[in-house]
């Protein structure tokens, strides 16, 4: 990946995340969160990571964000004027997006740049090399995130249910 | 030259599939008036003389020039920007699946062989899959865009349902990765062409006759068709999510509807049904059973597998606009029941089951 197609990327994904939460429609924001998910699937593409890519698309783009969608219309939320906002509430916001700031700032002092010239290992982001890497070296966070998730999908039936 | 071969693919295979979805109104309109004991669209024919009066000449020039010198209508209190993007976000994801599916196997030009599909993903399945979930934004922004309390049910449906049936879809086609042990739709086409006993082609559909079932009422599903067009339902919602639009852009969706099912059909014949497979007929000419062997020039086996593919695909189209015009609508409970209660269930034991006979073959 280049560093004029990293540069398109990110100027595109930040002005969208800037939009989700710009945005007085939520109907808006909830499309931008879909649109930054897409690009960062795009990320996942040029990075040769071609299944995590279309997983991201899948389950971001395709379930989550769709269901955001639903809940929006279905309540049928009006805009947000932004006023109503407690002024506690934006300083919290603040300083939390500070602290982040900062945090990110040290991590990437810290990072070495990988070098990009070095050839990438045989079948790299394919399906057969994932799933070898995910059944063997992983194979124990795998089944507790499998767990993890079973645990949540009977606990909204549960819930449901009341 | 890369780029060339595959710019030229894929215009080859968007213009056939826009062509089959224009076929496919013409197709919908006689089909139903043949099933309801009617004439159905006779009028128009060329130039008035010759006897071209099945209307297809109707179809396929006059109601396009109808629609698209409609007015085109945006209600006052609609979101103009999402209502005019709507359409045409509900058209990408339908126009661009097809190029994951194969079309032949490869084409020999000066000793140049082009696999003939247009994008060769090793994530074929999953592409297609990620194209079908993004379906759903045109369709419930149009229904949200539109201001309407009808377009919005139909939106609001839509997405219920596609999510629904997406999972149903998805695990059944985990039996037939299973099987074939590639997401590769070119690879698994290749590996149904070779004969059972002989005889019968190694076809999906009898190794996952079940899958199959599945994955055809999903896939009806997705594409939001009788029995499953709640979104639209004419007789509850007017028209559902596009009763707000007119002209070109009412058109649009329904080429996507069409477009849909054509995507649908090719996925079913490439996973189940062989692809591009013709019984008996191999890379180098045809195999008959007892050792008989004619051998066929390459360009002439590459035209044999087009129009077998294309056959297989026409026919499941047809397939789909049959049941359409036969079978009468679910209630929004019973759909929602199915698809959680019945399929899914249904596709999980599948997988269970395609597991263990594998383990068990792989074993002997």
């Amino acid at each position: 990946m280049d560093l004029l197609t990293f540069s398109i990327l990110a100027v595109l994904l930040v002005f969208f995340a800037a939009i989700v939460i710009l945005h007085p429609s939520p109907v808006y924001s909830a499309l931008s969160l879909a649109l930054v998910m897409s690009l960062l699937a795009v990320y996942f593409f040029f990075l040769d990571a071609h299944l995590l890519g279309w997983f991201q698309i899948i389950v971001y783009a395709g379930a989550v964000m769709v269901l955001f969608l639903f809940v929006i219309m279905l309540l049928n939320l009006q805009n947000d004027p932004h006023e109503h906002q407690p002024q506690s509430l934006r300083a919290a916001a603040g300083i939390g997006g500070v602290v982040l700031a900062i945090e990110l700032l040290l991590l990437f002092n810290r990072t070495t740049t990988p070098d990009s010239q070095h050839a990438l290992p045989e079948g790299f982001g394919t399906v057969l090399s994932l799933s070898e890497k995910l059944f063997t070296d992983f194979l124990l966070p795998f089944e507790i995130t499998s767990i993890l998730l079973l645990v949540a999908a009977v606990g909204a039936v549960v819930l449901a249910k009341r | 030259m890369d780029f060339v071969i595959t710019a030229i693919l894929t215009v080859f295979i968007l213009a056939n599939i826009m062509n089959l979805g224009g076929l496919l109104l013409w197709v919908e309109r006689k089909g139903s008036a043949v099933l309801q004991d009617r004439i159905g669209a006779n009028r128009a024919a060329l130039l008035g003389k010759l006897p071209l009066n099945i209307g297809i000449i109707n179809t396929l020039v006059a109601d396009p020039i109808k629609l698209f010198t409609k007015e085109d209508f945006i209600p006052p209190n609609a979101d103009r920007l999402l209502h005019a993007l709507a359409p045409a976000i509900a058209m990408v994801p339908a126009l661009i699946s097809f190029i994951a599916i194969p079309f032949g196997d490869v084409l020999v030009i000066g000793g140049r062989e082009i696999s003939l599909q247009a994008a060769n993903l090793n994530v074929g399945i999953l592409y297609i899959l990620g194209m079908v979930s993004l379906g759903v934004y045109g369709i419930v922004l149009a229904g949200w865009a539109s201001n309407n309390r009808w377009a919005l049910l139909g939106g609001i449906r839509a997405s219920a349902q596609m999510i629904s049936y997406e999972i149903a879809m998805g695990l059944a086609l985990i039996g037939v990765i299973m099987l074939y042990g590639t997401l590769d739709l070119q690879e698994i086409a290749r590996a149904q062409g070779y004969m059972i006993w002989g005889i019968i082609p190694g076809w999906g559909i009898f190794y996952q006759p079940v899958a199959f079932i599945i994955f055809l009422a999903a896939g009806i599903a997705e594409s939001k068709r009788v029995p499953f067009d709640l979104p639209e339902a004419e007789s509850e919602l007017i028209s559902g999510y596009f009763t707000e639009y007119s002209g070109a852009k009412q058109a649009t969706f329904m080429l996507v509807d069409f477009l849909e099912s054509i995507v649908v059909a090719g996925l079913v014949t490439t996973l189940f049904f062989g692809g591009w497979q013709v019984p008996f007929v191999m890379r180098d000419g045809l195999h008959l059973p007892g050792d008989i062997f004619y051998p066929l020039p390459s360009l002439l086996v590459t035209l044999i597998q087009f129009g077998a593919f294309m056959t297989k695909l026409a026919f499941f189209c047809w397939l789909q606009i049959m049941i359409r015009w036969t079978v009468p609508r679910f209630r929004y409970d019973q759909l929602i029941n199915l698809g959680w209660k019945i399929l899914l269930p249904i596709a999980l034991a599948n997988v269970l089951v395609t597991a263990l006979l594998i383990l068990i073959f792989q074993a002997k």
